[in-house]
């Protein structure tokens, strides 16, 4: 499993699995990031952290530490 | 009366439809958290009028932000007659998430598919028959932008109040509806409105429930001991979240055809990719805000005047009379910007009109007193009024990046910078705000989750120099140009600016490591779609800030204008006296020595005491500072006319006071770091609430502005002071370096919560907990 903090750029992937403290789960489960969700690493801010994803057709930012907690399957390049 | 709710995500574009439903003119943004209170209005176009709601946007009911929790409490208690639950098409699935939520609450529900042109742009389509049949909700197509299907909404809305809705569930057939079955029985036993909702929200362990219903979560908690799922563990509240998008993907995502699949890139993106690209991301930021101030206060716009070498106004063949004045308002050796433009023409204005009266005046014979009154009162008003178009022009560039979708990319820009000097980029959203006013950017702290995060904020935003305080800096800015020369206006207005932000950065870092320590906030947000700014929603807010700051014109700077003129012309034997002998002076000579090691105190002699009247009437409201000068020059020479944006005003009150340009750039940075007006105090004590965090901020400020002017004063006035400056600025950074290496905070949150939730504790701190009968037990 690869973690979300871990994809380059234009990497796509599914996620199997959010771990972490339980508020931030829920938030990011709120937001869409559950299992199962095709999550794609559109872009890193200039500074190379926060990540910008694009999950359910529309882009969210989070930071590498949230992103850590996503554990994805099925890692490979968007053609 | 009936009363409608409208809920739904941020950002879907609820303000825009309660805007048109109600004709209100509620300010409309394009990131999400603009609106970050519940607000009403009138419907009127059915038989009777209907109460609008708008809710402040949400993307779940949970309990962990105050948005979400004054949407859901509205929902519950308030029992409004309809939700209208707003769902954007563009993001179809995010939304109904919220919408699996609000149908388990006993109440009619309507959906609203808005943004439908967008969609039919992107040449998707979307089955809303079968999405009603499925979600068993009537659902109406809606573009609240273009005002399509708006009435047709309210006709289903209004037949919808008729039928008494059950609570409906999208977890049924999930692994533990049995659990929400029997809780949602027990509840209902108990006579508990709205079973169901508060069923599932035991079930998630939400810490508002848990303390509601102390004796039913321990059902719930029973079936933990003997539950465990592969995937989620115990871990309830993630499993409901699972289960619901399951349910959405399955059962709502196929009323929705897509015109092409996977990612596309959209304008959007392109725009995107631009403005937020790894090396030209900061730097085009920085131009933007650099563009922003430029329009607004340069006198010499693109440097034209300086690259052409263009002639003076007074070196031209041009006559003195109207021709002139109109152009000298554009151009006088150099293009002036627009904000500068609107000023000059502004200016004109008031000072033709305010003329024509005092002559009138004058010549019905009014007597000596009567007519300092006048020009003590214009002089004040006038210097104010002056600025409302220039401070209007500045709110509006701001609100440009808001409506186009930008601040949000400038929180994801900055958020790794923000995050070193102790907040998340998410913060720097309100900062940015606080160019403009303080007061919406105080409110807005809201859509902060952490605290500790909102407080700093909060108290940093009126160092984001705000539009009010702008009369000031170019007043004195233009005085110190025109009596010490050389200097140039703009480079000094720029550094205030700086400094403002200089002071925020210094004073986040000391307060991250002193009061409010702690870990920053996670930064989890949505980046909206560009989009062109509206221009009927810029064209709103043009109207309602001038609306706004006339007012206050009219009211507070008149007001403070009269006292003025008052005090300064009567002693406390209420007889009229020279300003000298006046009350004014007496009050400001006794606090003036205080400002002594600021500039402006003492060594100042007999008049020193204007500077601190002004600032003191600054805290009214900060125009009154210049208002103030004003009035106070009236009352020193007789039939005084200013302006020239304040500049004169400024010029008399050195030539009577002897002040240095150190003192009076120490005044300036005295104004722009101290307590800011009662306005942006009342909002700031709204969010802080009553008692010490309030007064604390306020001993901040103040402790804030005495600081920082007088370090500006002495750095500039001895050069060498500021190796004193720096080395107990080290000092202290190597003092609470080491105090907070011994002192580390308890161990807090992540590793602690997470073992605690393998045991079956759901809740993000165990100050809240109060339902865990497992660690309690250990």
């Amino acid at each position: 499993m690869k973690k979300l903090s871990d994809f380059f750029v234009g990497e796509i992937g599914v996620i199997a699995k959010v771990d972490g403290e339980p508020k931030i789960k829920r938030r990011l489960f709120d937001m869409g990031v559950t299992p199962g969700t095709e999550v794609f690493l559109r872009k890193k801010a200039p500074l190379g952290d926060p990540l910008e994803i694009t999950i359910r057709g529309y882009e969210l930012t989070l930071r590498k530490a949230e992103a850590e907690r996503v554990l994805t399957t099925e890692v490979k390049r968007n053609a | 009366m009936l009363k409608f709710a409208l809920a739904g995500n941020p950002n879907c574009g609820k303000t825009t439809l309660f805007n048109h439903l109600t004709g209100s003119t509620a300010h409309v943004g394009n990131w999400p958290g603009v609106t970050v209170d519940k607000r009403e209005g009138l419907y009127k176009k059915l038989d009777s009028p209907v109460s609008i709601v708008d809710l402040p946007g949400i993307y779940s009911l949970s309990p962990y932000t105050q948005e979400e929790v004054i949407s859901r409490n509205f929902i519950l208690n308030e029992k409004p007659d309809c939700v209208i639950n707003i769902v954007d098409v563009t993001n179809f699935e995010r939304n109904l998430y919220l919408t699996t939520q609000l149908m388990e609450i006993d109440v009619p529900v309507v959906v609203a598919l808005n943004m439908m042109d967008m969609l039919e742009k992107q040449g998707d389509k979307i089955d809303a028959k079968l999405l009603e049949q499925r979600l068993g909700i009537p659902v109406v197509k809606i573009s609240a932008l273009k005002s399509d299907g708006l009435d047709q909404l309210m006709q289903v809305a209004l037949k919808a109040t008729r039928t008494v809705r059950k609570g409906k569930t999208v977890l049924e057939n999930c692994e533990i509806s049995h659990l929400i079955k029997d809780v949602t029985v027990a509840l209902d036993g108990q006579d508990v409105a709205d079973p169901l909702f508060h069923a599932v929200k035991l079930v998630e362990n939400d810490e508002l429930e848990v303390q509601m219903h102390p004796n039913t979560i321990k059902t719930v908690e029973k079936f933990k001991q003997t539950y465990n799922n592969d995937l989620f563990g115990t871990d309830l509240e993630a499993l409901v979240a699972d289960a619901r998008y399951k349910y959405i993907t399955k059962y709502y995502s196929p009323a929705l055809t897509k015109n092409k699949k996977g990612i596309q890139v959209t304008p959007s993106d392109k725009i995107d990719k631009v403005l937020t690209s790894k090396w030209l991301g900061i730097p085009i930021f920085l131009v933007i805000l650099f563009t922003i101030f430029h329009l607004t206060f340069s006198e010499n716009l693109l440097y034209i005047g300086s690259i052409f070498n263009l002639p003076k106004i007074d070196d031209t063949q041009l006559k003195e009379g109207f021709n002139k004045a109109v152009l000298s308002c554009f151009y006088d050796g150099a293009v002036y910007s627009p904000g500068v433009i609107l000023f000059n023409l502004m200016e004109l204005i008031t000072g033709s009109v305010f003329g024509f009266i005092t002559n009138l005046i004058e010549s019905a014979g009014a007597s000596t007193a009567a007519v300092g009154l006048v020009d003590s009162v214009f002089a004040g008003i006038g210097g104010v009024l002056s600025f409302v178009p220039q401070v209007v022009f500045l709110l509006l560039l701001l609100s440009i990046l808001e409506d186009t979708g930008y601040m949000a990319r400038v929180a994801f820009i900055l958020d790794r910078i923000f995050r070193k000097f102790g907040v998340s980029g998410r913060a720097f959203i309100p900062m940015v705000m606080g160019f403009g006013c303080s007061v919406p950017a105080i409110v807005n702290t809201r859509t902060l989750a952490d605290e500790r995060e909102r407080i700093l904020t909060i108290r940093t935003i009126p160092f984001f120099t705000c539009g009010a305080k702008l009369p000031i800096l170019i007043a004195i800015a233009g005085a110190i140009a025109r009596l010490f020369g050389s200097v140039n206006a703009d480079i000094i207005t720029y550094s205030m600016y700086v400094l403002g932000v200089a002071v925020a950065v210094v004073s986040i870092i000391v307060m991250r490591s002193t009061t409010q320590r702690g870990e920053i906030s996670p930064f989890i947000m949505e980046l909206p779609t560009y989009r062109a700014p509206s221009a009927i929603n810029l064209a709103r807010l043009v109207w309602d800030k001038t609306k706004h700051y006339i007012e206050k014109v009219f009211t507070v700077i008149l007001a403070s204008s009269v006292l003025i003129w008052f005090l300064s012309n009567f002693g406390w034997d209420w007889k009229m006296v020279e300003i000298e002998n006046s009350i004014l002076s007496s009050i400001g000579k006794f606090v003036q020595p205080l400002f002594t090691p600021l500039g402006f105190g003492s060594q100042l002699g007999d008049n020193g005491w204007v500077f601190v009247v002004a600032a003191v009437t600054g805290l009214i409201a900060k125009e009154n500072v210049v208002a103030t000068f004003g009035a106070i020059a009236a009352c020193f020479i007789a039939g005084f006319e200013g302006t020239e944006e304040g500049a004169l005003e400024v010029v008399t009150m050195v030539s009577k006071t002897g002040i240095t340009w150190q003192g009076l750039i120490a005044f300036i940075a005295f104004n722009m770091t101290t307590i800011p007006c009662f306005a942006s105090v009342a909002a700031a004590k709204g969010e802080l609430g009553k008692g010490k965090k309030t007064t604390n901020t306020i001993i901040f400020w103040l402790f804030t502005s005495f600081l920082t002017s007088t370090i500006v004063y002495l750095v500039l006035s001895w050069w060498w002071t500021s190796f004193i400056v720096v080395g107990l600025g080290v000092v202290t950074a190597i003092v609470l370096r080491e105090y907070n290496k011994k002192h580390p905070l308890p161990p807090q949150s992540s590793k602690q919560l997470e073992n605690l939730s393998v045991n079956g504790c759901n809740s993000f701190t165990c100050a809240s907990c109060r339902g865990c009968h497992k660690y309690k037990n250990k």
